[in-house]
């Protein structure tokens, strides 16, 4: 199949028309700036159009296709990592979550490079010299091919659907946000744009998009993080005095903390800013969270498929370098995005625009520029949010490769046709199903518009890890693992990681949703004060709700009866005409917006919620209480694993061990790079 | 390079593998290990050390916000010193088999 090039340029034209044909109202930009975002978003489509139109041109065997001719160099597929790494999620929720929780906001970000240190010493360059073009090559190469193969497939569609949907309903959601463009269209025009890089440029023009995006992202981040330390002589301690004494990071503090703040002088609650605790709750939840993120970077397909583009296992080595220097120094940078849209532009404001933070790089580099009217300002907006964007695509393309070569690869050439595919047929398979996969991103997308998909991004880290970490790992480093092992080992594994999931906090509590709205509605009595509650019933109650268990409870100080919205709206609106200073009477208009919000989402939970008493699995409030499973699916996904193994016998993984274990440490016979 | 058939037990067997694969074997579970302890001090720090994560030390900059930076340096100095490692040490000795491998248990 020869990559039509006048389909490529037509569908372009119709994406860079759509896109400014969309521009409906609404989003950070203000309308009058639009044509600035758009001149930007049409600049960045156009080089990756380029890309992919030159990519497409040496893109015709299955080694092309998925592995770019294993030609790209270290420094090169470093960049590309990091491209394929920092989604939207970590470029903009990790800033966000600094800006409006300080420090906890800046630990959460160091598990993400410590992750690559498992990918450096134990996965990289094994998994280049003996793998060739999927996860299920590797697990096949002294297991059972067909089995292996069929389970690796299915894990890797599993983890790259959860974390699919999640980029493309954060990338929709985010697109509205920034520019007002609708969801669905934004949904839409995501998906196709990455459809195009993939099936007419594959793993090249994939890889070189997200160099691109990657570049953009760090020449972005450098310029803001110039600007905001520079008037400090980019002094650490003389930067960050400028921030605790920030009057709105004092009040976010305060804020969080409510009724402890009442005896901290200014200068106290600036410090608390620098301290932990104002986010992260549960430090078990903390270190399971840990855990999925060092071990599920090393298990995810996406990343482990960067590995084979290289021509050597000296080459994954440099690559894995330069991708931690990349990503390390990016969140490094975070750290000051983060402080500095704290300070410049104030929690209130940057949670105003989107409850989780997302906002905060977006608004510190409008402000940077010159502010909300400001040509600069917004052209610097205009920047960010085309970074933003281009971060999306890239991510769902590497995404979209991944699965659809485990569904053509594994499933289709390896189990289906038994191996027997001829090269042509190969590349085909390849290109159908990544449309297939697109597609099916696209629906799965507009179909959980609304939906919390926060949590399917740590889903598909504690998958990874709980699954094919521990197949992985002990097939290139046990002699004993078989074919048994791995397919007990990466089901139990994915199937507890999603079970506990399910029953976890992360699911929706109709009665807790309730019972919170009617709290909005109809206020609250007085409580009185309550001592601080031991817990009783041991580790397991840190898990698990069982009866006998008794939650620790902290100290809570007396409370005064809290008026319903409602009430107060009605107050706020009778004091209104009194009221005669301009600054009163602004506070009184923002007070109104904000309770009227509160109330129709108050009531528009309830609506949804009403006669439900149940989540999705009959359950009234949640009996796993960790957010990440990872704390017992990892041990578990392992444990399985070695069982497995050690019940049965397998004549050829036992054969094939020297082979493997002698091939992954030299080299010997590994897949060669392509001549071009 | 055409795939050849080569003796995998006997290069297994060779004392030059096993002294590469005791060496690599001790060095990456020993940074491996390393990494891992040191990355977990920060979040059980942040829960049950508070009052020593909230030490000012350098202006406001506190222990927490040291360590934390720190995890960041400790990461990269173990990507540096593997690397060092494998390119001088590991590289030489793999390439050493490479070369006689073909030879080996024919």
């Amino acid at each position: 199949m020869r990559p039509s090039y006048n389909k490529l340029a037509l569908s372009a034209i119709a994406l860079l028309a759509s896109s400014t044909a969309f521009a409906a109202g609404g989003g950070a930009v203000a309308d009058e700036f639009k044509w600035m975002t758009f001149a930007v978003f049409g600049v960045i489509i156009a080089i990756t159009m380029a890309i992919t139109f030159w990519a497409a041109r040496t893109t015709h065997t299955t080694s092309e296709f998925y592995a770019a001719g294993r030609s790209v160099s270290g420094i090169q597929n470093g960049w590309a990592i990091a491209g394929d790494y920092l989604s939207a999620a970590s470029f903009l929720g990790i800033a966000g979550l600094i800006s409006l929780y300080g420090y906890d906001g800046c630990m959460y970000s160091v598990g993400w490079l410590v992750a690559y240190i498992t990918v450096l010493l134990v996965i990289a360059e094994p998994c280049r010299n003996i793998g060739k073009y999927t996860m299920g090559d590797i697990l096949a190469f002294r297991n059972d091919p067909k089995k292996t193969k069929t389970v690796a497939a299915l894990s890797t569609i599993t983890v790259s659907t959860f974390y699919l949907t999640a980029q493309m309903v954060g990338g929709g959601v985010l697109i509205k946000t920034l520019i007002g463009i609708d969801y669905e269209i934004s949904v839409i025009g995501v998906g196709v744009l990455m459809l195009v890089y993939v099936v007419f440029g594959g793993m090249k023009a994939t890889t070189w998009v997200q160099i691109t995006k990657a570049v953009l992202l760090v020449v972005a981040s450098i310029l803001l993080v110039a600007l905001v330390w520079a008037p400090y002589g980019f002094s650490l301690p003389g930067y960050l005095q400028a921030v605790v004494s920030d009057p709105d990071v004092q009040g976010q503090v305060s804020k969080l903390l409510g009724d402890k703040a009442a005896n901290m002088t200014p200068e106290e609650l600036g410090q608390r800013f620098l301290e932990p605790g104002l986010f992260l709750k549960s430090p078990i939840d903390q270190i399971s969270l840990g855990m999925a993120l060092v071990l599920g970077t090393a298990g995810m397909p996406h990343i482990l498929m960067r590995f084979f583009t290289v021509p050597t296992a000296q080459a994954a080595r440099l690559s894995v370098i330069w991708a931690m220097g990349i990503i390390g120094g990016f969140y490094v940078l975070t750290l000051f995005l983060g402080t500095g849209a704290a300070m410049l532009v104030g929690p209130a404001k940057i949670a105003s625009v989107d409850a989780g933070g997302n906002m905060a790089g977006p608004l510190l580099a409008q402000f940077l520029g010159g502010g909300e009217n400001s040509m600069l300002g917004n052209l610097f907006l205009a920047f960010v949010a085309a970074v933003a964007f281009a971060t999306i695509v890239a991510v769902v393309a590497g995404l979209v490769l991944a699965a659809a070569s485990a569904m053509a690869h594994d499933i289709y050439v390896g189990v289906i046709r038994g191996e027997h595919a001829t090269p042509q047929e190969q590349v085909t398979a390849a290109r159908v199903s990544s449309v297939i996969v697109g597609i099916m991103a696209i629906t799965v997308g507009i179909l959980a518009k609304g939906q919390n998909v926060a949590h399917l991004v740590a889903l598909a880290f504690a998958v990874a890890a709980s699954s094919n970490l521990p197949a992985v790992f002990l097939t290139l480093y046990w002699k004993k693992c078989n074919t048994t092992g791995i397919i007990l080992g990466m089901l139990v594994g994915a199937i507890t990681a999603i079970g506990l999931v399910m029953i976890s906090p992360n699911m929706t509590y109709p009665k807790a949703v309730i019972s919170g709205a009617k709290k909005v509605l109809e206020g609250e009595a007085a409580q009185p004060a309550k001592l601080a509650q031991a817990a009783e019933g041991g580790f397991i109650c840190e898990l698990f709700a069982v009866s006998g268990c008794k939650k620790a409870e902290p100290a809570k100080p007396e409370q005064a009866a809290k008026l319903g919205a409602p009430e107060k709206l009605a107050k706020l609106q009778e004091k209104l005409p009194t009221l005669t200073d301009a600054k009163d009477l602004e506070k009184a208009r923002k007070d109104i917006a904000g309770l009227e919000k509160s109330i129709k989402k108050a009531e528009e939970d309830l609506k949804k919620m009403e006669g439900q008493t149940t989540s999705m699995m009959g359950l009234e409030k949640p009996f796993f209480l960790l957010k990440n499973p990872g704390l017992i699916s990892i041990p578990l996904g392992f444990l399985m694993v070695i069982l497995g193994s050690l019940l049965t016998r397998d004549k050829r993984a036992e054969d094939m061990w020297d082979e493997l274990y002698v091939r992954q440490n030299t080299g010997i016979n590994a897949e060669a790079a392509s001549a071009h | 390079m055409s795939k050849r058939e080569m003796n995998w037990a006997a290069i297994d067997a060779d004392p030059r593998f096993q002294a590469l694969h005791r060496k690599k074997t001790t060095f990456l579970w020993g940074l491996m290990i390393f990494s891992v302890i040191y990355y977990f001090l920060l979040p059980i720090g942040a829960a049950y050390y508070q009052d020593l994560f909230k030490i000012k030390v350098w202006g406001v900059v506190n222990v927490g916000i040291l360590f934390a930076l720190s995890e960041f340096v400790v990461a990269w100095t173990i990507a540096y010193v593997y690397s060092k490692k494998a390119n001088a040490e590991f590289d030489t000795m793999a390439q050493e088999i490479i070369n006689d491998a073909h030879k080996m248990g024919a």
